[in-house]
């Protein structure tokens, strides 16, 4: 029987010549990434030539615990001799930072112990976020353990209208079809050839609050582009064979679609067109993360505030997944009418998505964010409310004051 | 290791996720810290409340969200194993791979009242309510992984093969 894509890539690091649903396999891990501290408690590694060391939750350190453990880190690059370090200045979050520098390449496999490491599934790249006990074992061993889950294939069809995005694709399924625990995605479809780079970045992003397993998208000519003269090592692009089998098929016509928003709390089954909750009045507005700040998203951003200023009352937040994205943003003047509308730019770090730092939410408060995640307590407060929207929801909502629907500014 | 383990219910809803397990605040608190924040967001004063040897009970998509390290929380506040409907597969990893049994059961919410009695061979996957004398089948992650478990966890092999610096 033929094989899909993800398939293919576990038989292949595994040295097996086929795996199928509920197999357990062992498999070599190309790339590992650490961020933010390293345990100085390891004596041997694998391999110090796969490992990409960089800082994103805590960057610049906002405590003294992170200051220390940033250190910890420069030690580690210092004591195993790691070439591919990014320290404060050139960093990144980690999964926009492996991709733009071309280390999440198609065919390979990516390990991170960050949930959203399924990021780089977009790169046709296997990569999966793992847990600190187990990205120890792989800094050691080089290797790992992968579950073989049933597969899903979503075919993607025609072009999202105006002002629908991505980002309210990837909404749409999970309040359509729920969480794909144990599963995985892959995405086909002559829909992609519309899809943008930073587009498929960012699905692959929120694959993870979708509960896949892995989420794999196509080597094509719009990935080919991009990996030009930006891939780090040579590698060998995976598709399905003709008679692979996928147990279900989700076919969606993307321009079908509109902007949806993400309710509160959770992800399966709980996504809205926005239109049903506009008129909600936010306190906060952010755009940034690994799934959502990347040039692209500043370019909406900074189209939709031009001309306007962010709503009294209401902090817009933005932070770039790069310094690279940050210093392209500038030049292209997108920071300036950002701060002019009065948002807030920051360097780039995860802090305010995961709640660490550099905008967090008090008791009562309502957001709208382009990022990760609306769990209770996620932003700050367990008291807050985070709804979930593209990047021009949130934009729109940040100069309206509430819940607003792009089309309607 | 033993294969079952055996102790009185809490149960959870669906969707349970890594932020109410490890909020973000305690996040960078000392590992034996973070356990008393556990769920205090949706169930304050749990951890005053549940005892060692205590089993959770849960509906769909355990563990959905980040990498935090759930199962050691879960270990150290002495949580003997999860029962749940399905598992997200991070959280899953996250339980194995430190030592901590699960067990995917369909079924096991409508099954359990809070503070009923079970008991779950995790390996064979029969899961006994002892409360009210019914059993129901679950189903057992593969022998790979139960080798995982009942080893400790992938650190516990990492130590014994040198790999890191003795405590």
């Amino acid at each position: 029987m033929g094989m899909t894509s993800i398939e293919k890539i576990l038989a292949g690091h595994s040295n097996r010549r086929e795996v199928k649903p509920g197999d357990v396999v062992v498999v070599d891990v190309d790339v590992a990434v650490f961020f933010d501290w390293m345990r100085p408690d390891v004596v041997r590694i694998a391999d110090p030539d796969r490992l990409v060391l960089l800082h994103d939750h805590q960057v610049p350190a906002p405590t003294i615990a992170a200051a220390n453990n940033a250190r910890q880190m420069r030690e580690f690059v210092e004591k195993f001799g790691v070439k591919n370090y990014f320290p404060v200045g050139a960093h990144g979050i980690c999964h926009v930072l492996v991709a733009q520098e071309g280390f999440a390449l198609p065919g390979k496999i990516l390990a991170n112990a960050d949930s959203h490491t399924c990021s780089s599934g977009a790169l046709n790249c296997l990569a999966r976020g793992v847990g600190p006990s187990e990205m120890t074992y792989i800094l050691c061993k080089g290797q790992t353990w992968f579950m073989v889950g049933p597969t899903t294939r979503v075919n993607l069809e025609g072009e999202l209208p105006q002002r629908v995005y991505p980002r309210d694709v990837i909404h749409f399924i999970p309040g359509h079809y729920g969480d794909f625990a144990g599963r995985n995605l892959e995405w086909h479809g002559d829909g992609l050839t519309n899809i943008a780079m930073d587009g498929r970045l960012t699905m692959a992003t929120i694959s993870a609050e979708l509960s896949a397993e892995f989420s794999l998208f196509p080597y094509d000519s719009v990935l080919e582009a991009y990996l030009q003269g930006r891939a780090k090592w040579p590698f060998e692009p995976v598709s399905p064979d003709p008679d692979a089998h996928y147990d279900q098929v989700i076919d969606i016509d993307l321009s079908s679609l509109e902007p949806q928003v993400v309710l509160p709390g959770k992800v399966a089954w709980n996504s809205r067109p926005v239109r049903e909750v506009a008129g909600q009045k936010i306190d906060q507005a952010f755009i940034g993360s690994c799934a959502n700040g990347r040039l692209s998203d500043f370019a909406i951003a900074a189209e939709i505030v031009k001309g306007r200023q962010v709503a009294p009352g209401t902090r817009f937040i933005v932070t770039p997944g790069s310094q690279a994205i940050l210093l392209e943003a500038v030049r292209a003047g997108y920071v300036e009418t950002l701060m002019q509308a009065g948002a807030v730019v920051t360097s780039s770090t995860c802090g305010a998505c995961y709640g660490g730092h550099m905008g967090l939410l008090a008791d009562e408060e309502v957001c709208i964010t382009a990022s990760t995640r609306n769990f209770q307590g996620r932003m700050g407060s367990p008291k807050a409310k985070v709804f979930m929207g593209s990047p021009a929801t949130v934009a729109a909502s940040a100069v309206s004051g509430v819940i607003t629907d792009p089309r309607d500014l | 290791m033993a294969s079952t383990f055996k102790g009185r219910v809490w149960k959870f809803g669906d969707d349970i996720n890594t932020d109410l397990i490890i909020p973000g605040f305690a996040l960078y608190l000392a590992p034996d810290e973070q356990p008393r924040h556990c769920f205090s967001a949706n169930r304050p004063g749990w951890v005053n409340e549940m005892q060692r040897g205590d089993v959770l009970v849960a509906g769909r998509n355990f563990g959905v969200g980040s990498a935090r390290p759930i199962g050691d929380v879960l270990l150290r506040l002495g949580i003997s194993g999860i029962v749940a409907e399905s598992f997200n597969g991070l959280g899953l990893r996250n339980c194995i791979n430190v030592g901590l049994p699960v067990l995917p059961c369909k079924g096991i919410v409508d099954a359990f009242e809070e503070g009923d009695i079970a008991e779950v061979n995790w390996t064979t996957g029969a899961v006994h309510n002892l409360t009210k004398g019914t059993t129901l089948q679950g189903q057992p992650v593969p022998k790979a992984l139960q080798d995982i478990v009942a080893a400790g966890g992938v650190e516990a092999v990492l130590r014994k093969e040198g790999y890191l610096a003795s405590r």
